[in-house]
């Protein structure tokens, strides 16, 4: 049965109120502080919620307000959340790093009346834009550190609100219960807005009937228990984390632990070791990047030791991939490996509990991916979009596979539209975006079908593959199909590209603009004696460039001849959210790259050697300069890749 | 002996957490400070300004019993600590941090804080052999303190790190932390911002700021960045050649034709630094 069916457990509020009921002493949510992890039980956490909601009532706030929190993930956060949904109001979480004059427009647009900061910082950013806010009433803070000289009226501490719901709940004690009761699952829990690789962002509502239905699917086909932990570090303002921190954890009551800041995430995740892991690829990466810079320091004893268990781990993986058996001698050694590499290297990454892992959001490398699954780390591709409360298809633990998103969650239908389109109904489907009528009948069809946007198929597993984003599949001049994102993230498999963005629609080439990896790639140069300065001097060395051009003509080798790069430059500067070029997501903004660069897109074709830049870089406190820079364009020399890939 | 006198102060409290009366010292034939005297409020920020070789070290070396004065008496909060050991001015509430950083360097950023609630503790050798417990008990209550002050100075990552592997930037926000550990009533900073940059500059002014306001610790504060100078003290005292020149609220010293003067002669005669 389901948790909708029942008018007990219908809403995100009341899931936790069950929770305070039936296992009150449990762990309900965690957050490290002053270097202890303090645990809150589920009748803590409901408590926090009620006199926070009871304070919001007692300053006014009614139902179908909004109220937006922005801050690094905290309980306190959390639980303005569920205050604002058990009151039937809707929360609103934004990005902690957006620039001021992003937040005015989300803020604006959902017409937030409260904004719950996490501290100075935010709490500055919101006190600037008060002016332009007409529904703002009320900032809560929860960090006073340096709030000691605002006096600003609208300023509230969250304890001072916590207190007066206090008070309030003596002289109204059924107040609560009855403002919880009249929540129903088909109220808007969240307006989660898309940061939108095009345009303005978009606010999707979400019910509690999306999220729950969500939540429940999710748990049915992955291995959960009541007490799992988990670590929410990513942005509160996507809508995974709210899946994941507040709809699965209260449907299941797993416990969401809050790491200390953004800087200890790794510190915090190791000591933790939570039972499942989320992460979208470049974390995954990340930590490969850190097992081989750590490989590569430690005494050669070690090293050749990691290495051949290494090697021995990436074979056997291969050969289970293809169903072959494993011989007597190879088992023998991978439980050896077990006891002194891989056990250990789980240890070190924080996943010696996690019974499953999943990466999302972008395609993984496959030798990534290899390496954590040859290394016993359960890793899976989940697929999910923020109308559809985050979860589509996940892989099952026997079909793990890094070229598809793996299976429909129960209850949900896909269909690929006749275009290729991903098409897919189910309670999950969100209810449409906020104020925006016009382009919710274009994402959500009159039967109730949403169009997710994705191009993809299913394979004869039945696996649901994603190619691309339906919009941006062009074609060459020739006429065949150009799939950007495909070319993209063959590109960015190599440990020295960090972003790339490829040209071809209507052209008669592929071409690409490339962002190195600072790290891998600075790292090479102080390997081969080059000296460098910063990002535009590394990026302007030809000996990068060449090997840039090797790392792309490797990855040409496993694209169709027509896919295949031609020309190649390398850019002075990373993509930058802040610049507009990339979502919060860090999603690259075609249509805006595109745009921005179209003096270098000309350039690909005029067949120039070289080509002027004039870029506007906005700094993170709004100003901005703009900076004329000569890059060099390359060209892929073809057929002398170092090595040719398989 | 040092709580006992610790609470006289607090009894003999008047509106000054810090009065220095015509203070002198010689080293050999060389007059390092000659007849200076200041007031410092309690709760205010104080900064002492001037040439090299002016006599801002050895004034503060004075206060924090380092060097006994040869003339003169100073005061803390009323009790007369011209005499005073190094140890006991510290157990009243006077803490320092040094012009070149004095951490130590083996040590990880905690246990140096941990270091810095040395004259807070008060299980002695054998307490800690005999009863573990209370020892131990009073170990947790520390460390709370200085998780405190972890948090305030934003060191959370940095906990297990030695301190010979940070920034130099790092090193004097680990050395504040040191002093603040001490719990101190007057914080005594000796170029607190010298060899930093301008970002670093702006979070250590904000970090003094947040200290004087939201732990009402006064302080006395030698630096030579004008502008930080200018925008964060509540007063200026300025020395040349271990005299007191000038005295004043910021805008006040700025106007005033001997600073003016004191500087631009120093300039010449060499430069600062």
């Amino acid at each position: 049965m389901s948790l909708l069916d029942s008018a007990r457990t219908d809403t995100l509020p009341k899931l936790l109120q069950r929770n305070a009921e039936e296992s009150p002493g449990a762990a309900g949510i965690r957050e490290k502080t002053r270097g202890v992890w303090q645990t809150l039980s589920w009748a803590d956490y409901n408590d926090n919620v009620r006199d926070f909601a009871l304070g919001l009532a007692s300053m006014g706030f009614a139902r179908g307000d909004k109220l937006s929190v922005v801050g690094d993930n905290r309980p306190q956060l959390y639980v303005a959340q569920l205050a604002t949904q058990a009151l039937g109001g809707m929360s609103v979480p934004v990005y902690q790093d957006s620039i001021a004059s992003e937040l005015v427009y989300v803020l604006g647009h959902a017409e937030t009346s409260v904004i719950v900061a996490e501290d100075q910082e935010q709490v500055d950013k919101a006190l600037s834009l008060k002016d332009k806010l007409p529904n703002l009433r009320l900032i809560v803070f929860d960090d006073p550190r340096g709030l000691w000289s605002y006096d600003d009226p609208v300023l509230r501490s969250f304890e001072s609100v916590v207190a007066a719901g206090r008070a309030f709940g003596k002289s109204n004690p059924d107040f609560y219960a009855k403002e919880l009761a009249k929540g129903q699952a088909d109220d808007i829990a969240m307006i989660a807005y898309t940061s939108g690789t095009t345009g303005n962002p978009k606010g999707a509502m979400l019910s509690h009937r999306n999220m729950i239905a969500a939540a429940e699917a999710f748990i049915e086909v992955n291995d959960t228990k009541a007490g799992d932990n988990w670590l929410s570090y990513l942005p509160m303002a996507w809508v995974g984390d709210a899946a994941f921190s507040l709809g699965m954890a209260l449907a299941g009551k797993l416990v969401a632990n809050c790491p200390e800041s953004p800087e200890t995430v790794q510190r915090d995740l190791r000591e933790l070791g939570p039972h499942a892991m989320l992460a979208p690829p470049r974390i995954w990466e990340n930590m490969l990047t850190i097992m081989q810079v750590k490989s590569g320091d430690a005494s050669p004893l070690k090293r050749r030791v990691f290495e051949h268990f290494r090697a021995l781990a990436e074979r056997c993986e291969l050969k289970r991939t293809d169903g072959k058996p494993l011989s007597v001698a190879e088992r023998l050694g991978l439980a050896a490996g077990e006891l002194f590499v891989y056990g250990p290297v789980r240890d070190q990454l924080g996943l010696r509990n996690a019974r499953w892992c999943y990466t999302g959001g972008a395609p993984l490398g496959p030798d990534t991916y290899r390496f954590f699954r040859s290394f016993g780390v359960n890793l899976k591709q989940v697929y999910g979009a923020t109308e559809a409360s985050a979860l589509i298809s996940c892989q099952a633990d026997a079909e793990a596979n890094p070229n598809t998103v793996g299976r429909p969650m129960p209850r949900i239908d896909i269909r690929i539209d006749d275009n290729g389109e991903v098409m897919l109904k189910g309670p999950n489907v969100f209810v449409g975006y906020f104020k925006q009528d016009e382009v919710t009948r274009d994402t959500l069809t009159g039967e109730g079908w949403l169009k997710t946007g994705d191009a993809g198929f299913f394979d004869k597993q039945g696996h649901l593959v994603i190619i691309d984003r339906a919009k941006d599949v062009g074609k060459l001049t020739d006429g065949s199909a150009f799939a950007p994102q495909f070319i993209e993230n063959k590109l960015k498999f190599s440990p020295f590209i960090r972003e790339a963005v490829a040209f071809g629609h209507e052209k008669p080439m592929v071409v690409a603009m490339i962002a190195i990896d600072v790290q891998t790639a600075g790292t090479w140069a102080e390997k081969k004696g080059l000296a460098y300065t910063s990002f535009m001097d590394l990026s302007r060395k030809p000996e990068v460039a060449a090997m840039i051009g090797e790392e792309i003509a490797k990855a040409n080798a496993t694209l169709p001849d027509v896919q295949q790069v031609k020309r190649y430059l390398l850019l002075n500067k990373e993509l930058e959210a802040d610049d507009a070029e990339m979502t919060r997501t860090r999603k690259v903004r075609r249509r805006f790259v595109a745009e921005k660069y179209a003096a270098v897109i000309n350039a690909f074709y005029s067949g120039a050697k070289q080509v002027q830049v004039t870029m506007d870089i906005t700094f993170e406190d709004g100003r901005k300069s703009s900076l004329t820079t000569e890059i060099a364009i390359h060209d892929v020399v073809a057929g002398q890749p170092a090595r040719k890939a398989a | 002996m040092a709580g006992a006198s610790a609470q006289r102060a607090e009894a003999l409290e008047g509106d000054n957490q810090l009065v220095v009366a015509g203070v002198s010292k010689k080293f050999g034939g060389v007059t390092a400070v000659q007849d200076v005297s200041l007031e410092v409020p309690r709760g205010a920020i104080l900064s002492i300004i001037g040439p090299n070789g002016a006599g801002k070290t050895s004034l503060l070396n004075m206060i924090s019993g380092f060097y006994k004065p040869d003339t003169g008496r100073i005061e803390l909060a009323g009790l007369d600590i011209t005499q005073k050991k190094p140890s006991q001015i510290a157990a009243l509430g006077v803490a320092r941090t040094f012009q070149n950083i004095a951490l130590f360097s083996g040590l990880t950023v905690l246990d140096n804080l941990m270091l810095g609630r040395h004259v807070r503790m008060k299980a002695g050798v054998l307490s800690s052999v005999i009863y573990w417990g209370m020892a131990q008990k009073e170990d947790i209550a520390h460390r709370q303190v200085v998780e405190e002050i972890i948090e305030f100075l934003k060191l959370q990552d940095l906990r297990k790190q030695p301190t010979a592997a940070l920034a130099y930037g790092l090193r004097k926000r680990v050395e504040l932390g040191r002093a603040l550990a001490l719990d101190p009533k007057l914080l005594l900073l000796d170029e607190p911002m010298g060899g930093m940059n301008q970002d670093e500059k702006e979070d250590m002014a904000r970090y003094i700021l947040d200290v004087n306001q939201e732990r009402g610790v006064t302080v006395v504060l030698i630096e030579h960045d004008m502008g930080v100078v200018m925008d964060i003290s509540d007063r200026v005292v300025v020395l040349d050649r271990g005299r007191r020149i000038a005295a004043g609220t910021p805008d006040e010293v700025q106007r005033d034709p001997a600073v003016i003067e004191a500087y631009l002669g120093a300039t010449k005669g060499g430069g600062r630094t």
